[in-house]
């Protein structure tokens, strides 16, 4: 692979790959995200090669592993090119079929397409699929176009053109597009980038540090895990193009260890990068100089904070410090460093290409762009979903996540990871976007968004998000650490029925505490998830404490499992599941639960078939 | 009650010098740059409580007692002091309901950490908090400590690196490195004498020392037999800071009474 001496030799190449790349060229795109990777897309890869191999198609058709498709909840998926079908649930039995009827004839295989759950209607492209048609997808524009591990892929579909025309526009004009498209951080904060920018810039340094944040550690987000596996490229740019913008001669990107996937191909970009020329000394022959090294992080959720990153990079104890200094000011090693997320970083590059007055015609006057969020939960079509600023809850979970499966309903949508807030029905239509979610006592985070239905007892999720920022404290303050170790104490107390009202004003008293007397940003949200289900669904508490009551059926210490006489045909399936030979009966008699025996664990009402078992 | 006690005088010469001007509780006092406020407010007479600062090393607002609040403006922030650097034109307030209602809590929250710490049992009933309403923490560890890091930021600034913060969130503790005897611990004891809430296990016999797993010799004087110092102190010490070989061969008291006797056989 040689090396691109300059702007002009890189047009050359783009034209050269892309006029390589025919739109009407056939491709079969396998996804090989993370969610269908373990789906088993890695086999179907095999598959197709075989299978193609039978046809005699090498050369004629191009097999392509990309990034994620972020319609997880239907994978393996299968893409086909220049049609934009989208094959869903793809079986490795299924290949065969696939390759002499679509790929060979261009037939449709109509149980593999997408059929929506709720109106029963089937389509064969991508782009109508509800879940599709009402994102705005520009981070992740291309997953799905190009395979993660080809640099040329990336070259050819417009790749390190940004970087080229942000060298030629001067660092200075560099950061004032970026002002201007106040585009904010992605990484919970919605700090202004550009701001962010100028502040390092401006300082007095020989030298200064740019850096990834690729710990994304909410339970259930994987956003930047995507971006980082499906197009790990466009990160990099968008650091080239911040370093060149501050003046920084390196990079890191801290990633968690838990990603083995994105660090392969993170580490496979970076190499390649390097080997172009588009990563060292000289970059593009303008002499600017610029690399990256990646930095594993060890597994905590603290080190995502960015001082405690910084501290972690260092080789110190993950605990964040006191700010100001911002980083910006004095960071790693002392040096002035700007520390964006992995989607801000990636959001850079369009920014430059197609500039900031087009950037910020997306979303709202406050929250400029697209942001992605991962949908998961009791939702229909749970994946990664990139939307623009200022579309509604209720257009993200209904019209894009298709609604709440089994007929169940909507209860409250978690958003912004463990230290976000839970929002009720009746805040559905409120705009997503940085200030109107922190107004409403959630946030933004980083993109995490549960939905939760009608089984959902919201003492419970509070208790659970409580027991996940207790054990990813750092354990420096006594009001985060002890804190909400003792809250999570009280919340048990209130889940297993031994609460008092009493309960809940020290509940409230120490809330705030916790928030109004934490250092950093973990334990001045922590309260989040405790506050915002006590502002929307206090009457769930009060039936916990009051009635010895969990509504929704959860709590274990307060619910007990009945048989209903009247529905019960005897049919023996809970009485043979029964770990605990807690149900009597016989066949065609009615069964009945030993409230003494029973652990309550739930199988019985599972997989009766009559609903007979009741939770009361 | 914060109420500013009866030495506080007129500025010194030195605060004179000052670079600094900040209000505390609508006294005008001053600051070198870089100095925290606690420090400052200390200084001059002002009483905030605080359990995990000592001027000698750096501070890392552990146990969020020492709050105050900065008015700036119409805003006011609510903050720790002792690692808030003092800036012109500052105004702090040391003391109001909101701040007695968190540092209460904080309190609270370190009680049932250590019921057995005096100090703290003090401190916490001066703001009302006699029987914590939580639980007793069940959890392993230190008994009564209240994890603020004095012990390891004070061995840290000595030179000894022997003790660290180890674990995250409901389950850090203090411990040498790798949970066994430090090599480098030379038993000299600071850790304990740092310590708010006295809870670092440290015995002494009249030949030994044990402390942190781990028992050392004492130098013994040479004229009473009293233990003086850790053998292995006192090797640290001298060849640390170029202190002669004989410095710790006789404790203070003979120390006098050896000079005393020496000029005696010199005049007469």
């Amino acid at each position: 692979m040689a090396r691109i001496a300059g702007a002009i030799e890189l047009a050359a190449l783009r034209e050269k790959l892309s006029g390589a790349r025919p739109a009407k060229r056939k491709v079969v795109a396998v996804c090989a995200g993370t969610g269908c990777k373990a789906f088993g897309s890695f086999n179907l890869l095999g598959a197709f090669k075989a299978e193609m191999a039978k046809h005699k198609m090498n050369g004629k058709v191009e097999l392509r592993a990309t990034g994620c498709h972020g319609f997880c909840e239907r994978g393996p998926l299968v893409l086909l090119f220049p049609e934009g079908l989208l094959y869903t649930k793809v079986k490795a039995k299924d290949v065969g079929e696939i390759v002499a009827k679509t790929v060979v004839s261009g037939e449709v295989i109509e149980r593999l397409l997408y059929q929506d759950p709720v109106t029963g209607r089937s389509y064969e492209k991508q782009d109508e699929i509800p879940f599709y048609a009402r994102q705005r997808r520009l981070v992740l524009a291309n997953n799905g176009r190009l395979d993660p591990e080809s640099i040329n892929d990336y070259i050819a579909l417009g790749g390190y053109a940004a970087l080229t025309k942000a060298l030629r526009m001067g660092a200075r004009r560099v950061v004032e597009e970026v002002k201007r498209s106040n585009l904010r951080g992605r990484g919970g904060a919605g700090f202004p980038a550009g701001a962010k920018w100028e502040i390092c810039r401006s300082q007095e340094a020989e030298d200064r540090v740019i850096i990834c944040n690729a710990d994304e550690g909410d339970p259930g987000a994987f956003m930047d895990r995507s971006v980082i596996e499906g197009n790990p490229h466009s990160v990099l740019e968008g650091m080239l193009i911040g370093a060149f913008a501050i003046g920084a001669s390196r990079g890191y990107v801290y990633i968690r260890q838990e990603y083995p996937l994105a660090v392969e191909r993170l580490e496979h970009a970076v190499h390649a990068a390097r080997e172009k020329g588009l990563l060292g000394e000289d970059i593009l022959g303008t002499g600017f100089s610029f690399d990256v090294t990646i930095s594993r992080g060890g597994g905590a959720f603290i080190c995502g904070e960015e001082t405690a990153l910084i501290a972690s990079i260092e080789g110190r104890r993950g605990v964040p410090r006191r700010r100001p200094p911002y980083p910006a000011v004095s960071g790693l090693w002392g040096r002035p460093t700007v520390i964006n997320n992995v989607e801000t970083w990636a959001n850079v590059p369009w920014i430059i290409n197609q500039g900031a007055d087009w950037y910020r015609a997306i979303g709202t006057d406050g929250s400029t762009g697209t942001k992605i969020f991962s949908l998961v939960g009791k939702v229909n079509n749970t994946g990664l979903v990139e939307v623009p600023m200022g579309i509604s809850l209720r257009e993200i979970v209904f019209d894009i996540g298709g609604g709440i499966p089994a007929g169940k309903a909507f209860k409250a949508v978690q958003t912004g990871g463990p230290s976000g807030g839970c929002l009720p029905e009746e805040k559905l239509d409120i705009r997503v976007d940085f200030d109107s979610l922190s107004r409403e006592g959630a946030m933004m985070g980083s993109g995490g968004m549960i939905v939760m239905d009608s089984s959902t007892c919201m003492v419970d999720v509070a208790r659970y998000f409580v027991n996940f920022l207790k054990s990813e404290s750092c354990g420096n303050c006594t009001s985060c650490r002890d804190g909400l170790s003792r809250m999570h104490q009280l919340l048990t107390d209130i889940c297993e029925g031994r609460a008092s009202r009493a309960t809940l004003s020290v509940v409230e008293e120490l809330a705030e505490t916790i928030q109004a007397t934490s250092l950093c940003a973990l334990g001045t949200t922590a309260a989040n998830p405790v506050r915002s289900t006590l502002k929307y669904f206090r009457e769930e508490y009060e039936a916990h404490i009051s009635d010895r009551r969990c509504p929704a059926g959860v709590c274990k210490a307060l619910i007990t499992y009945r048989i209903d006489e009247r529905l019960c045909d005897g049919c023996t399936l809970c009485l043979a599941r029964c770990p605990e030979d807690a149900i009597t009966g016989e066949k065609k008699h009615l069964h009945v639960i030993s409230t003494d025996k029973c652990i309550k664990c739930g199988i019985c009402f599972d997989v009766c078939n009559r609903d007979a078992v009741l939770v009361e | 009650m914060a109420v500013r006690s009866e030495q506080a005088q007129a500025p010194s010469q030195r605060e004179e010098a000052m670079a600094i001007r900040l209000d505390i509780d609508d006294v005008e006092v001053a600051a070198e740059p870089g100095e925290s406020v606690l420090k400052v407010a200390r200084r001059n007479g002002f009483d905030i409580p605080a359990l995990c600062y000592h001027e000698a090393v750096p501070s890392i607002g552990a146990c969020r007692v020492c709050l105050v609040e900065v008015r700036k403006g119409a805003e006011t922030l609510l903050s720790t002091s002792c690692n808030l650097p003092a800036e012109e034109g500052m105004q702090v307030v040391t003391d109001s309901p909101e701040i007695r209602r968190h540092r209460a809590m904080n309190l609270e929250l370190m009680l049932s950490r250590a019921p057995g710490a005096p100090g703290l049992r003090k401190l916490a009933a001066e703001y009302g908090v006699v029987r914590p309403r939580f639980a007793p923490v069940a959890e392993g560890g230190i008994r009564n400590c209240i994890l603020c890091e004095l012990c390891v930021r004070v061995c840290d600034m000595l030179g000894h690196h022997a003790l660290a913060a180890v674990g995250h969130g409901d389950e850090k503790t203090i411990s040498p490195p790798f949970g066994k005897p430090a090599e480098s611990c030379v038993g000299c004891g600071s850790c304990l004498s740092v310590c708010p809430t006295r809870c670092v296990a440290m015995r002494d016999t009249a030949t030994t020392r044990t402390i942190w797993g781990k028992t050392f010799d004492f130098r013994l004087c040479s004229e009473c037999g009293a233990p003086l110092i850790t053998e292995a102190h006192r090797e640290f010490a001298i060849a640390e800071k170029g202190l002669p070989e004989d410095y710790y061969d006789v404790c203070q008291a003979c120390k006098q009474s050896v000079a005393s006797k020496t000029f005696a056989s010199v005049v007469w």
